[in-house]
């Protein structure tokens, strides 16, 4: 068990890498601040001189100005790009009124290039930042403002989202950061790209430069046709490689949901986005030190799911769509799915279990059978530790016929990145319950949260077949050369091509009726529910990266 | 694996017979002594039908199979069950060698070939007669006779039975056909000699349409029935297609047994048939029994047979054909009479007499039966559908309700076999009480992962036509010209509907705010009671407020105020609500966060969106998806096999003409072009298998 180094992230949601963040956030709070006092007295005096207004008049117009973002002019050219503006967006995501702002006064400090004239001056600069309530449930919130500086990073920009970013960790709330933003603000030069690193230590994993929505740091949402991301854009690529590419092909939302993985999840608009963020909201905990959330339920927990018994097809090479049983299982049906155009070959998602979050794994027999791949572990691996890292169940459906063989997935190390997915099952300590539908072959049955694996409790269908490969596989090189391979694959589908091989030797825990997945899911979940296992301490688990 | 086989069966036939015992009990005579064993020849509804009454009787059953239907529920229901062969009906209901050899396998002493397959082929009766096997049905001298469309006609005639003017012969070339058919005059009616029902029947008003019907028709007859003869005939036009219904034993009494009326049919297919008939009176229903009577003792017929004839507007009726097998259509007959004619043709086929006299035959009430299809009633009232019954709740739980289904939750419908998913029936002590029943019926009747024709269905059974009995063979193309378009939604059922998609999406909303257990970060309350949305229908956005006290929602819409009750259950499938006071069964087939919620209201799916008013006002900010361009491609209507590919890239393409051809359970379908054009690439072969939308050509 040490060798797969077990120590999990005690804190916040977001906050995972806190604790190296604090230092550094330090040292450049210093450098800002002496930045702010400058500017600060050089407008001051300028307020002074032309002022006839008195306090309160002059916050109530700097309220007004702030709420204006980068002036109407600006907001109707985003409208007519078919966006909403920062303040719309966080409208949207947030229960009505329930939104508290924070830093509306904020301004930039940048004196170089004419940008410390008035008319450059935006109260709140490029980002909206406060707290909010999604369906009663406390959020922290910051939403780019295209509309002031194309949203570009600044050091007041950086400042005000680290702010939130850290009231959202003493209280233990997740961040939700709606960004749409044209990258660092060249003016200010290497204090923007400071900002960068203080928000990038928070938010290790994606470099958010265009029109983007990223949330959680865990799970990113994306436009169709609106949302680019890419390290250098096409020009750049250009000049460098002297590749052709547009800016859709490089890193439009197609691109990261369908090939790069970047993306989780790409939606039609803006309002699509934010309303399907709002429900897939409530799937998750607020922080990992909260369990998963239990909504009332009103599907019955014991609902036998009569379509299950004949789900599985009468020939066992045949497809059929792992959908349909997530589908049918799930509370009311209602199945989040995770990266659904990527690595299509392993479905990964959110559901409910008699109201209870769980984290839905399956393998795919529609798309290339159902096989492990590089893409596909490295996406159910992610998955998975997402579901362990904040108390989600994880539910496995498993059909797979094994890894993908070939050089190309030799060459690009399918050993390494299977193992992650070996890994991160290995390590869960949620409950985390197993059903063999049809094909558990070789490896890539261990993987798939076996028994081997800790598995809490697994579950085979009459139609599973649990063995080292398929027959006709298996007789080619038991009886190499030898007449008779027909009867050799009979005797072999006879012996191994069912759940009784796995059984009597206790890798499952029963033999069930399909109907049944569904009533034994929620009553094990209901036992599973205080299950305490800890991993070995360790500094931190050395996943194969 | 075999211990949840069988428990599933148990479960399976304890549940299953309630819906017959539910209803007036069939005379089952104890004290006879009849087969042990029958061999159902058939599948689907009819070989689950035929199973019922064999237990009833204390029968033992053996089902038939192709590979794809060994979890068919006939095969479950039935005692043994025998695999016959491979999908394709050729190779497994019709082939009669694997029947044989179930039959001797398993020792089983009668076949009942339900319709269709093998049910009207008189090798197959000569064949079981050879190895002393009873066929439960007529002797082979009469499914001969009647089986030949123009050998009836002629012993009709001599039986004095009214036949149809301008009847003539077997026709060999396309070009005989058109002779034939200016003889006859114009309008007159293709079909297959061999065939029943309305599979390959055509209907020319011309010269090419003669050409183009006899091409169809008699490529249909050939792979359907395996004899590509036909028939053309004049055609009568605006009839109304009633049958009588016979019952023959072999002692030489007759007794007829009323009639269905079948007037409403798609493509000379049945939808809707009831019994009696509103049309006929006494006097015309009993010439009209007594010249089936005539004509079956003319024919030596015993057992179960049907009569059917056209009747013109002034009651006259003409011969048509007569089948002899038991119809698809007579749980009806059933209904009004209380016979069990299953039951009746076994006892005949086993040589006993008839126990009833002709005027023991009553007219109890009134029966209507809906056959309900996995197809698309908005394109051409019925094109096949496929797919996996992902939900399937028949309305059981309504009284003076019958279904008779040979599926199931999770059964398949295939390209394979005859779309049906069941046959709704209903019956009251009068039309309008039947007619009412059937209503509630398909309202309730759960059906999800297929397209069905509930939709079609329902407007049929509520329209005024139908309901007044002004009905004929036309009526649907007389009453929706244009195709049909669903339920159109009268202002008062408009804002009804708004105002129920507002409350579920209210509904929805609170339920979010649900969450369980004390929780480290206290949830805010939802303490909002009213609330402002606004709801897209079709083009147009409607605002609405909406409050709520306990269960119901006061709805304000239109200028109208609609008060919504319910136990709003957002699992359960069915959406049971009052309306300003009116139970309404409405149903939920999608909710999505975005707020696009599809909703069955009057037997209609309607897609509707509700957004708060906020959300709505910023969502007129959203681009518009722009939709493909439909008319220079060319996707399959429907799953099926593509027969006959017209043309190949390069060539150029005129406005209606032939693209290719989709054979699709049995029908074929020609696809033409909509425009003139230049084909761009052609995307199938024939003898490709291809799914509904998938993309067949591109034009330039």
């Amino acid at each position: 068990m040490a060798a797969f180094g077990l120590a999990r992230n005690s804190c916040g949601l977001i906050n995972g890498l806190r604790v190296s963040y604090r230092s550094l956030v330090q040292v450049k709070y210093g450098a800002k601040s002496a930045c702010l006092l400058q500017t600060n007295i050089q407008s001051d005096c300028r307020w002074y001189s032309v002022s006839h207004l008195s306090v309160k008049e002059r916050i109530e117009k700097k309220r007004k100005a702030a709420q204006m973002g980068g002036g109407q002019k600006r907001i109707d050219a985003q409208h007519q790009r078919g966006k909403l503006t920062a303040r719309e967006r966080v409208e949207l995501l947030l229960d009505p009124e329930s939104f508290v702002e924070t830093d509306m006064f904020v301004e930039h400090r940048c004196s170089d290039f004419g940008m410390e004239q008035d008319a450059n001056k935006f109260p709140g600069d490029s980002v909206v930042t406060g707290r909010g309530r999604i369906n009663g449930r406390l959020v922290y919130v910051f939403s780019q403002d295209f509309t002031v500086f194309g949203g570009s990073l600044s050091g007041a920009h950086a400042q005000k989202i680290c702010k939130i970013m850290d009231q959202a960790l003493t209280v233990g709330a997740p961040v939700i950061g709606l960004n749409d933003s044209g990258g660092a603000r060249i003016q200010e030069g290497v204090e923007s790209l400071a900002g960068y690193a203080d928000i990038f230590l928070v938010h290790p994993s994606d470099l958010p430069h265009h029109g983007s929505l990223c949330i959680l740091t865990h799970l990113m949402l994306c436009l169709q046709d609106t949302s680019y991301l890419f390290i250098t854009g096409p020009d750049v690529v250009k000049s460098v490689t002297n590749e052709d590419v547009t800016q859709e092909e490089l890193g439009g939302a197609k691109t990261h949901t369908a090939v790069s993985g970047v993306a989780h999840r790409a939606f039609e608009n803006d309002v699509e986005a934010l309303l399907y963020l709002r429900d897939f909201f409530n799937f998750l905990p607020l922080s990992n030190q909260d369990p998963a959330p239990i909504r009332e339920c009103q599907d019955p927990s014991d609902r036998l799911v009569k379509s299950l018994d004949t789900v599985v097809p009468f020939e066992s090479t045949k497809a059929y769509d792992m959908l349909d049983i997530i589908h049918a299982v799930l509370d009311e049906g209602d199945f989040f799915e995770i990266m659904p155009t990527y690595a299509k070959n392993i479905v990964v998602g959110f559901a409910r279990m008699n109201g209870r979050t769980v984290g839905i794994v399956g393998n795919q027999p529609k798309v290339a059978s159902g096989c492990l791949d590089i893409n596909s572990s490295v996406k159910g691996a992610r998955f998975v530790r997402f579901c362990d890292a904040f108390n989600i169940p994880i539910i496995t459906f498993v059909d797979v016929p094994g890894f993908l063989p070939g050089t190309a997935q030799e060459y690009g190390g399918i050993i390494r990145h299977g193992a992650k997915l070996l890994f991160a099952f290995a390590e869960a300590t949620v409950p985390k319950i197993t059903i063999i539908t049809r094909k558990a072959y070789g490896g890539a049955y261990d993987v798939m949260s076996s028994k081997h694996l800790r598995g809490d409790m697994n579950y085979a269908w009459p139609t599973a077949e649990v063995a080292v490969m398929g027959a006709k596989g298996a007789v080619q090189i038991i009886f190499r050369g030898k007449e008779n391979q027909a009867e050799a694959e009979a005797e072999y589908v006879e012996k191994f091509a069912n759940p009784f091989p796995a059984a009597v030797r206790g890798f499952v825990d029963d033999i069930i009726e399909p109907a049944t997945t569904r009533k034994r899911i929620c009553r094990d979940l209901e036992v599973l529910a205080s299950k305490k296992q800890v991993n070995p301490w360790k500094k931190h688990a050395n996943i194969p990266l | 694996m075999s211990m949840f086989q069988k428990t599933k069966t148990a479960r399976y036939s304890s549940c299953r017979s309630c819906a017959v015992t539910s209803r007036t009990p069939y005379s089952t005579v104890p004290s006879e002594k009849t087969f042990d064993k029958i061999l159902i020849a058939n599948r689907g509804e009819i070989a689950c039908r035929v199973i019922k009454t064999c237990k009833k009787m204390g029968i033992q059953t053996v089902a038939v199979h192709s590979d794809v239907d060994s979890n068919a529920v006939h095969v479950k229901m039935a005692d043994e069950a025998v695999c016959v062969g491979p999908a394709p009906t050729s190779k497994s209901y019709l082939n009669m060698d694997a029947i044989m050899d179930a039959i001797r396998l398993t020792g089983a002493q009668a076949v009942h070939p339900g319709y269709g397959f093998l049910s009207e082929n008189k090798d197959f009766a000569k064949r079981l007669a050879a190895v002393g096997v009873t066929f439960i049905g007529p002797d082979t001298h009469a499914i001969q006779a009647m089986g030949d469309k123009i050998e009836s006609k002629l012993i009709a005639k001599a039986a004095k039975v009214n036949t149809i003017p301008g009847f003539d012969g077997v026709v060999k070339t396309a070009e005989d056909a058109v002779k034939i058919a200016q003889q006859i005059g114009y309008p007159v009616m293709i079909k297959a000699s061999a065939g029943g029902g309305g599979k390959g029947m055509r209907i020319a008003w011309n010269d090419e349409e003669t050409r183009e019907g006899f091409r169809f028709s008699s490529q249909e007859a050939a792979s359907s029935f395996g004899d590509d003869r036909l028939l053309i005939e004049k055609y009568i036009d605006n009839p109304r297609h009633i049958e009588i219904q016979v019952l023959a034993d072999k002692h030489g009494n007759v007794l007829w047994l009323n009639e269905r009326e079948c007037s409403i049919q798609r493509r000379n297919q049945k939808v809707v048939e009831e019994a009696p008939s509103m049309f006929l009176d006494a006097d015309t229903r009993r010439v009209m029994g007594e010249q089936a009577v005539q004509l079956a003792k003319a024919v030596k017929y015993s057992s179960a047979g049907t009569v059917e004839f056209l009747v013109d507007s002034k009651k006259n009726f003409y011969f048509l054909e007569m089948n002899t097998r038991l119809q698809v259509e007579h749980p009806v007959t059933e209904c009004i009479t209380g016979l069990d004619l299953v039951e009746q043709m076994i006892r005949i086929a086993k040589g006993y007499q008839l126990q009833q006299k002709q005027e023991d035959i009553p007219i109890n009430g009134w029966a209507i039966e809906s056959r309900v299809y996995a197809e698309d009633p908005f394109k051409s009232f019925g094109l096949p559908s496929i797919g996996r019954l992902s939900q399937y709740q028949e309305p059981l739980k309504l009284s003076h309700v019958r279904v008779d289904s040979g599926i199931e939750e999770g059964s398949d419908i295939n390209i394979y076999y005859d779309p049906m998913i069941s046959k709704l029936v209903t019956y009251g002590a009068t039309r309008a009480e039947a007619l009412a029943r059937m209503e509630d019926a398909l309202d309730n009747y759960v059906i999800r992962g297929v397209t069905h024709n509930i939709p079609l269905l329902r407007e049929i059974i509520t329209h005024p036509r139908f309901v007044s009995g002004d009905i004929s063979t036309n009526f649907l193309p007389e009453v929706y010209p244009e195709g049909f378009k669903g339920h159109h939604l009268d202002e008062d059922r408009c804002r009804e509907l708004l105002a129920s998609a507002a409350a579920l999406h209210v509904t929805s909303q609170l339920y979010s705010h649900k969450i369980l257990g004390t929780q480290r970060v206290s949830s805010a309350p939802m303490d909002q009671n009213n609330w402002e949305l606004c709801v897209e229908l079709g083009q147009e956005l409607h605002d609405i407020e909406i409050s709520k006290s306990g269960n119901s929602y006061i709805v304000k819409v239109d200028g109208g105020q609609v008060e919504v009750c319910g136990d709003w259950n957002l699992a359960s499938p069915l959406l049971p609500l009052t309306i300003n006071g009116t139970c309404r069964m409405l149903q939920c087939l999608s909710k999505e966060s975005s707020g696009n919620i599809v909703l069955q209201y009057m037997g209609t799916l309607f897609k509707v969106r509700v957004l708060s008013k906020l959300t709505a006002k910023l969502n007129s900010y959203m681009p518009e998806k722009v939709s493909e361009d439909t008319s220079s491609i060319l996707r399959s209507p429907m799953p099926g096999t593509v027969v006959a590919m017209s043309v190949k890239p390069g060539d150029t393409v005129a406005d209606g003409q032939e693209i290719c051809v989709i054979e699709a359970m049995k029908m074929q379908n020609s696809l033409t072009a909509v425009k003139q054009a230049k084909v761009k690439s052609v995307h199938c072969q024939p003898g490709e298998t291809v799914g509904e939308g998938d993309l067949l050509v591109e034009l330039e």
